[in-house]
């Protein structure tokens, strides 16, 4: 406890809750502490992974070259056709540009550009130095849009407008550009568009392939492996079925009050919400097809006769061992709060970067007292909490990894640079599976902290 | 050859200046890094660092939000110091600018006089700061700009003659460090290697957490420096301002700058220079070392003869390989940087004495005129960092991989290249990439060579 006193700032105290002591207020969407080593990112970081799996699209930086490079090619957002997104593109700007405005170089490397690659539209990021110096977007991207006769929309996210979320709408109104503007003619009144999904690892692959079984029609990925062409149609699906915390919300939000489409929150992670969320897609559907909800049923039992006895032979070794989550969303945290419960684990502590004071009132809702809530946090307060609880397993993102294997703890890949499908029952399988390789690896008897344990 | 301004880049082959900065101060006893911007630069360059290292690497930043960058970023600065002094108990603390605050023109040097002034209360850590407008340079710009301000900054007395060597590595791996600081000892030299980021990015599993992990150059240590037999410098397209020379201008510290010691010649010059100051003869085991590789060289020439490598990163790695594989008879057929020192022409010229023909040499490049160059060069190598990867399996070749970042392969932050044992370990790796490749294209499959 002494350790945990001197990680935390006063200043940061608002934003740590224990589950069962005392009724919940946490602070949160706040800006984050100057020197408290956020393991946040900024708005810049928000609307490039909205967009960033658009994978016939040209995403520009218009910015220095850092901005570019350091989200080139980050995620594991896999394209069954094109692979432009892979390539980072980047104005690069320079002093020169800085003194005197970068409009003309940003027009002439979309020029160059769009004609290298004939991109289906164009993203153009905008960066903190950016908003600085005033370059008028707006007018360069709506120039090169006749120019070139595709779609080039600037995304206002400049990094010190806000954090993350900030980020999500600033990608969200651009992607709402596109909405509308294609041909809905012959699409089912059966039909979703899929939002909040990245195909990381090929995961909205397995999404749609169980929406493919229960004979719903998918108009677009928004944004895995999307395509720029079903985005600019996607206003004539039926339904809006949008997964994660808020990355797509807003869009959701503007397609149902301009469109009348209504849209639903699911999450694919984990056994329970992933079959609620076939359920809630078939219930939706249920007046215009009788069938739909059997057909949903027998799907979910089908994945489950496969998937339950798997489970079975990890919990044997993983029942008791402690985990504890630190994530993007929280939407997140829900999701695998309940599939530790299948493995008989038990989450001691949870968090996120971009949580909301709804979310963690959920989050209180559903641990076990004594569970550590915490919203933006850093290295010296995760690892206090990680020595506190004695954590067996931390899942988290590639900045928290370092943290758990310094201590020599378990350690689990759950952000957007996975390499493992996590989503869908397929996943629940494949996230036991490495859950149960880490935490039951012998490399922990090697470690210093276990080694106390067990002398 | 240098590209005009108004054209776009695809695939930089280049970082951004205060990730270099941030990386020199972490290799500084009790230091902490901090980056006076949005959040959202130390986090990348957190996450970009760490997928190297696989170590923990905390940057603070002053987080400024927007009513900051209209107003001016100098009370998020002040109370993000103060946060850093309460949680982190810092020796010193690296302060680099981003485009965002140098843009805005805040003046760090006066912000941080300021603080000094306001809180003279209470026990400050040495506050070393630099300016990295990331739209200047790259990020070796940014690591021997926070090199030079730590001389600068930190050492401003001139200590009494201890007869030590001063080294500015540059941007080395901790797995070299470590090497050289062997070398050191071996020569009976008492060195101080500023930054010294062996045990600060590479460090052993631990029972806690360290907030500041041990190791780094100790700041009493960097305060000596004036008091050296001489400084070495690695870089032969450094800026004539370095750490080296302001020692020199200062405090008439001798400055020797030579060429990264990569390959058989270049080590030699830096044998040689240890030699004179420790007025004795390369001591044995390093003969030996020599002549192992020169051995080794001889038996597996024939594999590599006349290979021809395409070789991109850092403007000094660069100039280094191309003397390396001079030496060996691979044929570098382009040398290409990201950065733009004006320098690379003129120093491969001036190491790769041996070669057949020069290689195209190019400042200023990303990947995608790298790859539309190599259309017509033919390349069976790549050396370089992992981002070249996609191209050279598009090309069919083996990537050798060197220097920063290795994202996609273990042991990055150990891999040697420098000394008569670093140029072995990457000798074997090229023999071996190529044998490789000959061995799975091959119908026959020889299991013996």
């Amino acid at each position: 406890m002494k350790c945990e006193a001197s990680a935390l700032l006063d200043e940061r105290r608002e934003q740590v809750h224990r589950t069962g002591q005392g009724p919940i207020d946490m602070a949160c969407n706040r800006d984050s502490l100057a020197g408290a080593v956020s393991q946040r990112a900024c708005v810049f970081c928000g609307s490039r992974v909205v967009l960033y799996p658009i994978a016939d699209a040209l995403h520009l930086v218009h910015g220095p070259v850092g901005c570019a490079v350091y989200t080139w090619d980050i995620r594991g957002a896999l394209s069954s056709g094109p692979e432009l997104h892979r390539l980072s593109f980047t104005t690069d700007l320079q002093e020169t540009d800085v003194i005197f405005g970068g409009e003309r170089k940003l027009e002439a490397a979309l020029d160059e550009l769009i004609d290298r690659h004939g991109p289906k539209a164009a993203f153009v990021y905008s960066t903190c130095i950016v908003g600085i110096i005033g370059d008028d977007l707006e007018a360069v991207c709506r120039r090169m849009e006749e120019k070139k006769g595709i779609p080039v929309i600037p995304v206002q996210s400049e990094g010190f407008k806000g954090n993350k979320r900030e980020g999500y709408n600033a990608a969200c109104k651009a992607l709402f550009r596109l909405v509308g503007t294609g041909d809905t003619s012959r699409i089912s009144g059966i039909s979703v568009n899929i939002l909040g999904d990245f195909n990381l690892a090929g995961e909205i692959w397995i999404i749609r392939e169980y929406f493919r079984r229960m004979g719903v029609e998918v108009v677009a990925n928004i944004t895995g492996d999307g395509r720029v062409a079903d985005i600019r149609r996607c206003h004539g699906a039926a339904l809006n079925v949008v997964q994660c915390s808020g990355a797509t919300l807003d869009l959701a939000k503007m397609m149902e009050e301009e469109y009348g489409i209504p849209y639903i929150r699911v999450s694919y992670l984990g056994i329970e919400d992933m079959a609620e969320s076939l359920y809630a897609v078939a219930d939706h559907f249920s007046e215009a097809d009788s069938d739909i909800s059997r057909r949903t049923s027998e799907l979910v039992k089908e994945e489950l006769d496969l998937l339950m006895p798997r489970l079975q032979e990890f919990r044997r070794d993983l029942e008791g061992k402690r985990v504890a989550i630190y994530v993007g969303g929280a939407f997140k945290a829900f999701s695998l709060i309940k599939a530790f419960r299948h493995l008989g684990m038990q989450v001691v502590m949870v968090g996120s970067q971009t949580g909301t004071e709804e979310d963690y009132r959920e989050l209180e809702a559903i641990t076990d007292p004594g569970t550590i809530i915490v919203d933006d946090s850093n290295p010296l307060e995760l690892s206090a909490f990680i020595k506190e609880k004695d954590v067996d397993v931390f899942v988290g993102g590639v900045k928290e990894r370092p943290i758990a294997f310094k201590m020599g703890v378990g350690f689990c890949d759950h952000n957007h640079e996975r390499k493992e499908s996590l989503e869908g029952f397929v996943g629940m399988y494949n996230f036991a599976r490495e859950i149960h390789a880490s935490a039951m690896s012998p490399v922990w008897k090697f470690v210093p902290r276990r080694e106390v344990r067990n002398a | 050859m240098l590209k005009p301004n108004y054209v776009s880049t695809t695939n930089a082959c280049k970082l951004c200046t205060p990730l270099g900065a941030a990386l020199a101060f972490r290799g500084v006893e009790k230091s902490v890094p901090f980056l006076h911007g949005s959040q959202g630069c130390a986090t990348y360059m957190r996450r970009y660092i760490i997928s190297h290292f696989r170590e923990p690497m905390d940057i603070a930043s002053s987080a400024l939000g927007e009513k900051h960058a209209v107003y001016g970023g100098a009370p998020n600065l002040k109370k993000g110091l103060l946060n850093v002094m309460k949680k982190y108990q810092p020796q010193v603390i690296g302060v680099a600018t981003t485009c965002l605050t140098e843009t805005i023109g805040d003046d760090v040097g006066m912000i941080l006089r300021e603080f000094r002034k306001e809180f003279s209360d209470l026990d400050l850590p040495e506050v070393v700061h630099v300016n990295t407008p990331s739209y200047s340079g790259t990020h070796m710009d940014g690591w021997t700009g926070a090199v030079r301000a730590m001389a600068e900054q930190l050492v401003v007395e001139k200590a009494r003659a201890n007869g030590s060597v001063n080294l500015f590595g540059g941007m080395i791996s901790p797995g070299d460090i470590r090497a050289l600081k062997d070398i050191f000892g071996h020569f009976g030299l008492d060195a101080t290697i500023l930054p010294d980021i062996s045990e600060t990015l590479d460090g052993p599993a631990l029972l806690d957490y360290e907030p500041i992990p041990s190791g780094g150059t100790p700041l009493e240590a960097i305060r000596h420096m004036s008091g050296a037999a001489c400084s070495i410098e690695f870089g032969r397209c450094l800026p004539a301002r370095t750490a080296g020379s302001s020692l020199q201008d200062r405090f008439g510290v001798p400055n020797v700058r030579l060429g990264m010691p990569l390959g058989l010649r270049e080590t030699d010059r830096f044998l040689e220079a240890l030699s004179e100051v420790a007025s004795r003869g390369v001591p044995r085991r390093y003969l030996l070392e020599r002549g192992r590789l020169v051995d080794s060289l001889v038996d597996g020439h024939k594999y590599v003869a006349g290979k021809r490598a395409i070789v991109y990163g850092e403007e000094d790695l660069v100039v280094g390989l191309v003397a390396f594989l001079s030496e060996i008879g691979v044929q570098p057929v382009l040398a290409a940087t990201g950065s733009r020192t004006g320098e690379m022409v003129a120093n491969i010229e001036r190491v790769g004495g041996d070669l057949r023909e020069q290689p195209q040499v190019h400042e200023g490049v990303d990947f995608h005129e790298i790859a539309e160059m190599a259309g017509e060069l033919k390349p069976d190598l790549v050396i370089g960092h992992s981002k070249g990867y996609r191209y050279a399996r598009d090309w069919g070749v083996p990537l050798v991989r060197v220097g920063f970042p290795i994202h996609d392969r273990f042991g990055g932050q150990r891999l040697r290249i420098l000394g008569y044992g670093g140029a072995q370990d990457l000798y074997d790796r090229i023999v071996n990439a190529v044998l490789e490749k000959k061995q799975s294209g091959c119908s026959v499959g020889y299991g013996y060579l």
